[in-house]
């Protein structure tokens, strides 16, 4: 308990992704269920910058004229964050385009209600 | 040849030629058939759980607590945060924050590792970018396979009333907001080596300012000079340009650190040999991108 005080900001991230994760289970809506997901997306973002942090130190950007690997903090993970927000605002916008065309054919953002209108027109013989 | 008589081998290949089930046609129905109707009892049915929903939903809290919970037990074994004897904070960081102003010529050392020593990787992200938007106008564009004519008759209906729609303050704000956004987008973009910022951040400003404008005064205004035919030769020649400033490592090796590149005098707005270029055009990329998913997911053409 004491060790999640200090890694206070691992733990938040970790609660922010189980609470993407429920959503994604406990949503119907098809657009709250990718709002979860890109939850999910964030959580990933603050662990990793949290691990990017060293108390005490500068950005990485040259200050003072000081090139020691002390004075800075890692800029690893800011590298490694940047690729996860372009795949996320990828993925979510490819995403989002295909749930407008499934609204555009059932009529609903219902996911449930989409697969019940899906097995009806299957059990109809596939009419387009 | 009856079954007892045979080898395992022998067992096997009349099972693969379908002998036994030629014999006895009857026998080997009934057998699968039985089988199957065994089985379908004893499968988890999905759409059994949801019919009850207070069991769906204490079963899908209970799992996410139960995943947080060991998720968290996890988190407090980890090394403390911001401590600097770290494991992550190890020679990586070392190298890249001591060698990476002489071998790149970039202050900013992030944007220095992502653009020189891993610029194979930025490559890659502008490529999702790409796919990303050619996937959605794929999906999304307005044509006579995508709309059918009622739909088509509501866009216009839509378009209608937003043409008559006055908004003063909007096109006003729009009008003096727009140039310094775009301003400041270059700006970040071409300073991108120097300051916190580069082609990723500086693309998005730049086409939020695009969003704005065409949010003011109709798309058809950015569409006037942001046509299909530029979109797609800026992207796509964003992507040539950068992968024609890279490759230059296949042919050294696969070493492209330090290598006859000018660099320039560390802290010049040209310095640090190709990733001013190369911001330059991720910049183009994403901004082409950012503008291209809000005009098709709000009109389905650009």
């Amino acid at each position: 308990m004491e060790r999640l005080w200090i890694n206070y900001y691992e733990a938040a991230a970790v609660i922010l992704f189980g609470i993407g994760f429920m959503n994604l289970l406990l949503q119907n809506n098809l657009m709250k269920k990718f709002i979860g997901l890109n939850i999910m997306d964030t959580a990933v973002y603050l662990f990793l910058a949290a691990k990017g942090y060293i108390a005490g130190r500068e950005a990485p950007i040259l200050t003072n004229g000081i090139l020691d690997a002390q004075y800075y903090v890692n800029p690893v993970p800011a590298g490694l964050v940047l690729t996860g927000i372009v795949v996320s605002v990828s993925v979510t916008a490819f995403s989002l385009a295909l749930v407008q065309r499934l609204y555009r054919h059932y009529g609903t953002w219902n996911l449930d209600e989409m697969i019940r209108l899906a097995r009806e027109q299957e059990d109809d013989g596939w009419q387009m | 040849m009856t079954n007892q008589n045979k080898t395992i081998w022998q067992k096997w290949k009349a099972w693969v030629n379908g002998e036994e089930a030629l014999l006895h046609p009857d026998a080997y129905i009934a057998k699968r058939a039985e089988r199957k109707k065994r089985s379908k009892k004893k499968t988890f049915n999905m759409r059994r759980m949801k019919e009850n929903p207070q069991v769906y939903h204490f079963l899908c809290v209970s799992v996410c607590a139960a995943f947080i919970g060991i998720l968290l037990a996890v988190v407090a074994e980890l090394p403390s945060f911001g401590a600097a004897e770290n494991p992550t904070n190890n020679e990586v960081m070392e190298r890249y924050l001591e060698k990476g102003m002489e071998e790149t010529g970039a202050i900013n050392f992030v944007t220095g590792m992502i653009l020189d020593y891993r610029a194979f990787d930025t490559f890659g992200e502008a490529n999702v970018l790409f796919l990303a938007v050619i996937g959605v106008w794929m999906l999304l564009q307005r044509d006579r396979k995508n709309f059918s004519a009622e739909q088509e008759r509501e866009c216009e209906e839509d378009a209608a009333i937003e043409t008559a729609e006055s908004k003063t303050i909007l096109q006003i704000g729009a009008k003096y907001l727009t140039p310094m956004i775009l301003l400041y987008g270059v700006y970040v973009i071409c300073n991108g080596h120097l300051s916190p910022g580069g082609g990723f951040s500086g693309g998005a400003i730049i086409g939020g300012g695009l969003i704005l404008y065409a949010a003011a005064y109709g798309q058809e205004k950015v569409g006037a000079f942001l046509t299909k035919r530029r979109f797609l030769t800026m992207i796509a020649g964003s992507l040539l340009t950068y992968f024609a400033c890279k490759s230059y490592s296949f042919f050294t090796g696969a070493n492209h650190v330090g290598y006859a590149i000018p660099k320039g005098t560390p802290g010049e707005i040209l310095s640090a040999g190709w990733i001013l270029p190369l911001n330059i055009c991720v910049g183009l990329v994403v901004a082409c991108t950012m503008y291209g998913f809000y005009a098709l997911f709000t009109k389905g053409e650009l």
